[in-house]
């Protein structure tokens, strides 16, 4: 697919987030494209969540700002065309499976068919009738997955998707997430599971709030000389915090001089 | 607002109570044994006759209030909200929505509860029965729009439980049921006559008092849509796009 044309669609500018007192995201500027699958990968706390919710536009943002096709998050005319998952499965317990999928379906204005070939594509065909609340984790969260895809959205925002699933599952979906972003649409997924790092075009590695990496998973491995992306992260946070401990008062941009300096 | 996606809110919210059948029983049920209890209680006085219709009025609204705050602090935790506010629906198709079907909900529950007082407990109505489910469905809707709204006041489950007994006891207190209105003291009359309920109990009182309530209804009636449109309006603009 080297004939897709890459654009920015996401554009995060110096986004800073406070929830509950906490700083959780500090300064944060990166770009989604579309045609690839981007990793958002970090520790449970490190943001990640935050930053995807700053994305579909439900997040009270501190500073900075967040331009989905050029337009703020959350507007009105990106309502439709983002998808987002949330990390807990949001569907409903006492619906079935497509009464789900359909229901989010025809919010976005997709069809009852376009609902049940979501379903097919998650591999929940077989539990069409069955109410959300019998279901396991892992499939609980593929009919989340479902009600997204369904309104073939042009940005998908995942959070988690692929958390407790099984080997074979987790690799079909990162197939979907693939073809997905083959045909043009910008797909971000979250995990803490470094392992998933391999799987993705490009990763982002979120580390207490900031961008700790922003590399392809072949790039990273060089980078911090590590055989596996779960040693390439402990790598990078080590030399993060030695030179936190080394740098003393004035190594952060963020002193009260430097942000005076800056826009 | 968009009535398609207000419908299909509504269709949704439905479905997931059809697969509830015993919540269903409970709303049908409940306000039948409390009646019945009272009209027990009273059994060869005059004082059911004077307190039924109230009541009528009373139980679907504190039902349907509690109903829908939970049903909504649901969806507030499980994130299904969070992810409806991402897509086309509107904020006042999320509240017309859920307004819409508990209001069919409601008319099950006037019908089946009105019924069962006038013709299982020989409630006294001088007016037209059917009045008094008019205004029970009313009542009910009301319910549900301050609940959706008081719902977005809460953030768990223990302060959905009290937002009930903080917005509706003194509603109840002073809507006529213990004491009339004109002869509550000068403030709390004029309180009284703030809260939504007080002229719901006016209404089923009119129904049951007099042979031809039809002024005095369509005049309490319009005041309880008032303020439901007023409930559900300042709702869907409370209700926040973006949490911190």
């Amino acid at each position: 697919m080297a004939d897709v044309v890459v654009h920015d669609e996401v554009v995060v500018d110096h986004l800073r987030v406070d929830r509950g007192g906490r700083t959780v995201l500090s300064d944060i500027t990166t770009t989604i494209p579309a045609g690839q699958v981007v990793g958002l990968l970090g520790p449970s706390g490190s943001g990640k969540s935050t930053l995807i919710r700053a994305i579909v536009g439900v997040q009270v943002v501190a500073r900075g700002t967040v331009t989905v096709f050029g337009q703020p998050a959350g507007s009105v005319g990106l309502r439709g065309r983002v998808g987002y998952m949330t990390q807990s499965p949001s569907v409903y317990e006492d619906l079935t499976v497509a009464a789900n999928v359909r229901y989010f379906a025809a919010v976005v204005g997709a069809s009852r068919s376009d609902a049940d070939r979501a379903l097919q594509r998650v591999d929940l065909t077989a539990y069409r009738d069955t109410l959300v609340r019998h279901l396991s984790g892992g499939q609980r969260s593929r009919a989340s997955l479902a009600c997204v895809i369904v309104g073939e959205p042009d940005i998908l925002v995942l959070d988690e998707p692929t958390v407790g699933l099984d080997p074979v599952l987790r690799r079909d979906l990162w197939a979907l997430f693939h073809a997905l972003a083959d045909g043009g649409r910008c797909v971000l997924v979250s995990s803490h599971v470094m392992d998933e790092a391999t799987r993705c075009d490009r990763l982002l590695l979120l580390h207490e709030g900031r961008i700790l990496a922003d590399a392809t998973p072949e790039g990273l491995l060089t980078r911090a000389g590590a055989p596996d992306p779960e040693s390439a992260f402990l790598a990078l946070i080590d030399a993060a915090e030695v030179a936190a401990n080394d740098g003393g008062p004035h190594r952060r941009p963020g002193g009260p001089f430097f942000r005076r300096g800056r826009q | 607002m968009n009535p398609a996606l207000t419908a299909l809110t509504c269709g949704r919210v439905l479905r997931q109570l059809r697969g509830d059948p015993r919540t269903i029983g409970l709303l049908l049920v409940v306000p039948c044994v409390l009646i019945g209890l009272l009209a027990w209680i009273y059994n060869g006085t005059r004082v059911f006759d004077a307190v039924g219709p109230a009541l009528l009025g009373v139980f679907p609204f504190v039902v349907m209030f509690l109903v829908t705050s939970i049903a909504t602090l649901r969806e507030r935790t499980t994130g299904t909200l969070e992810r409806l506010l991402t897509t086309p629906l509107g904020k006042a198709d999320f509240m017309f929505g859920y307004a819409l079907a508990f209001g069919v909900i409601a008319v099950l529950q006037g019908t089946v509860a009105v019924s069962f007082a006038v013709w299982v407990c020989g409630l006294d109505v001088k007016g037209p029965v059917w009045m008094l489910v008019v205004v029970a469905v009313a009542d009910a809707i009301l319910g549900t729009s301050l609940g959706l709204l008081a719902s977005g006041f809460a953030r768990t489950e223990f302060q959905a439980v009290q937002l009930m007994p903080a917005i509706v006891l003194p509603q109840f207190f002073l809507c006529g049921l213990l004491v009339s209105r004109d002869a509550l003291p000068p403030v709390l009359g004029w309180l009284s006559n703030l809260m939504p309920l007080s002229y719901a109990v006016d209404a089923m009182h009119a129904v049951s008092s007099t042979t031809d309530p039809g002024v005095e209804v369509v005049r309490n009636l319009g005041i309880i849509i008032g303020f439901t449109v007023a409930a559900l309006v300042l709702g869907s603009l409370t209700l926040r796009r973006r949490t911190p």
